[in-house]
């Protein structure tokens, strides 16, 4: 056998494909064979998407009417499996649902897991994916030895979504079986936390606090510093866990991998959970006081001062500049 | 209320990581501590069952050697008791294996009503044991647990989601995986320290928990070091530094 079946993952709000589900289909459609797009839920209008970046098929769960997706849609691919579509590889996204997904259906398939990976090559039979360990300092490549289907999670933004595959995208209907004991978990309702200016995970700029900040009311240095550059403002960790901001706003390992133009560290130290998150920036300014503090050993502008004393003047002058 | 807390012990992250080299997989022969977002965990079982008025706290973990300190930590908060399942042969086990020997090691902690579990660990951070352990039990699951509420058979949680959070109604028993600021953990008091030495922790063996197979799919070819990037310039402050980040800003075309 060679890889030659491939399912993606993939989710869709409003009739819009996730940008993980697409970088997901182009990276699968480079690798050969035959690319299915798996989705949660209704495709609807991003069947069109899914199906130029790459998903010959596509198949549907249907409305999860409030099920959690870990036990509703594995139990939906286990009977598609079941069904005699056995596929090579299942790449998901490294997010709430990809991750749900995944480890429900490796205990249903008993096939082991590889997570947090930003690569994935095929050489025959063989699958290896990569993964960054020690903040990306060193990738491990690890080998599935196993009987497929292979499974695996990418990190956001690990592959670049491309159209133009021209894929036929044929739906297909895969219903979600009784899920019995598993299936007591329902939502009963749905918040939405506004924000305001660009996407955390979008924007071409990125500002970010931490610990060094001193108190959570600081903070607005940074919400100041990423109005002014039209960016988005951004938080380790520690500020999260603190209660300082809410988790939307935390890059890193457990929070937003993001790859912008620009991004401001202020006050973060760079501890590996926060590293993985933002490394993939073209450009990295520093603002932090302790001089041996890792994140200097990426940042391509350091500034070894008190981020109380840099940010406001710089925050001046970039008033005055209007 | 009787409520199992899934804790991993693990080298202390505020030192260097390191590989086995014979290996490749993470060196954990050194002191081991309780990993810090499994705090989070035992402190919220600790206060369901003051809310409920009654009921206990057991630990379950896992580690390749008799370990314990990370242990006596959260039994010095307030755990009652806790299984440990040490076994040589699980070094540099994979998640589902984990899973499946945890929720072996469930079944020697007494009656449950809810399962907590920290949403990854510090050091390996796969993040799918939760989820996985829940499968092999047969039980309904919630993940990124901000809050947790216990109402009769039902826990209510709201659960983180990318555009905010989700209110979730579950059954008992049930796993609930939780993020770090789910409470604020307590710090063991001196009492509690004292106590903790005397609490029971049962060791048992994969093959006591009837886990045969202890084998995973997955092996490392290699391992190489990441393309470093290229050394920027580090300037200490002088009160004019900002001007650098203005320059620095204007040559992007940010500004």
């Amino acid at each position: 056998m060679a890889v030659n079946n491939i399912w993606v993952f993939s989710q869709a709000n409003d009739d819009e494909a996730t940008t993980a589900s697409l970088e997901l289909l182009t990276k699968a459609r480079s690798l050969g064979g035959t690319v299915s797009a798996f989705v949660a839920g209704v495709a609807g209008g991003a069947a069109a998407q899914l199906a130029d970046h790459g998903a010959a098929k596509i198949y549907e769960t249907g409305d999860l009417a409030g099920a959690l997706p870990g036990a509703a849609v594995s139990a939906a691919m286990q009977a598609v499996i079941d069904g005699g579509d056995v596929p090579d590889l299942i790449m998901f996204p490294q997010n709430y649902e990809g991750r749900d997904v995944l480890s429900r259906l490796s205990v249903k398939l008993d096939r082991t897991v590889l997570t947090n990976s930003t690569d994935v090559t095929v050489d025959g039979d063989s699958v290896t994916v990569q993964t960054p360990i020690f903040g990306g300092s060193k990738l491990v490549n690890s080998t599935f030895t196993g009987v497929v289907p292979f499974l695996a999670a990418f990190r956001p933004k690990s592959f670049e979504a491309a159209g133009g595959a021209g894929a036929a995208g044929e739906l297909a209907s895969a219903p979600i079986p009784d899920l019995g004991s598993t299936g007591g978990a329902t939502i009963t309702s749905v918040h939405v936390e506004e924000t305001s200016g660009p996407k955390l995970d979008e924007a071409a700029v990125v500002v970010s606090g931490g610990r060094g900040l001193g108190e959570a009311d600081k903070f607005d240095m940074v919400e100041s510093l990423a109005k002014l550059l039209k960016g988005a403002p951004g938080a380790s960790r520690a500020i999260v866990d603190a209660g300082w901001v809410p988790y939307s706003y935390q890059v890193g390992q457990t929070g937003k991998v993001v790859k912008p133009t620009v991004y401001v560290a202020a006050g973060i130290s760079g501890a590996t959970q926060h590293m993985v998150g933002m490394k993939g920036a073209k450009n990295i300014i520093a603002i932090n006081k302790d001089k041996e503090a890792p994140i200097f050993g990426v940042a391509d502008l350091g500034i070894v001062g008190d981020v109380h004393k840099v940010m406001p003047a710089l925050i001046a002058a970039l008033e005055a500049r209007g | 209320m009787n409520v199992i807390v899934c804790v991993k012990q693990i080298p202390d992250p505020a030192l260097p990581g390191e590989l086995d080299p014979s290996t490749n997989t993470l060196k954990r022969d050194g002191k081991l501590i309780l990993d810090e977002s499994d705090s989070y965990g035992v402190e919220m079982a600790l206060q369901l069952v003051n809310t409920a008025g009654e009921g206990s706290v057991t630990l379950v973990s896992m580690a390749p050697n008799d370990e314990v300190s990370g242990l006596r930590t959260a039994l010095a908060m307030g755990a009652e008791k806790a299984v440990l399942v040490s076994d040589p042969v699980l070094a540099g086990a994979d998640a589902l294996t984990t899973a499946k020997v945890l929720a072996g090691a469930v079944g020697k902690a007494g009656d449950y009503d809810l399962i907590i579990a920290g949403t990854e660990s510090s050091d390996g951070y796969t993040g799918t044991v939760p989820e996985q352990m829940a499968e092999v039990l047969g039980l309904p699951s919630v993940g990124f647990a901000k809050t947790i509420a216990v109402d009769g058979s039902t826990v209510r949680v709201d659960r983180q989601t990318e555009a905010g959070y989700d209110e979730v109604s579950c059954s008992l028993p049930a796993v609930v995986s939780v993020t770090a600021g789910v409470v604020e953990p307590r710090y063991p008091s001196f009492k509690g320290i004292m106590a903790a030495k005397s609490k029971p922790v049962e060791t048992v063996t994969a093959a006591d928990l009837g886990v045969e197979s202890v084998s995973w799919a997955q092996s490392i070819s290699s391992v190489e070091d990441a393309p470093a990037r290229e050394a920027g310039e580090i300037i200490e402050d002088d009160g004019e530094t900002f001007n650098k980040i203005v320059e620095f800003l204007d040559n992007l075309k940010v500004i």
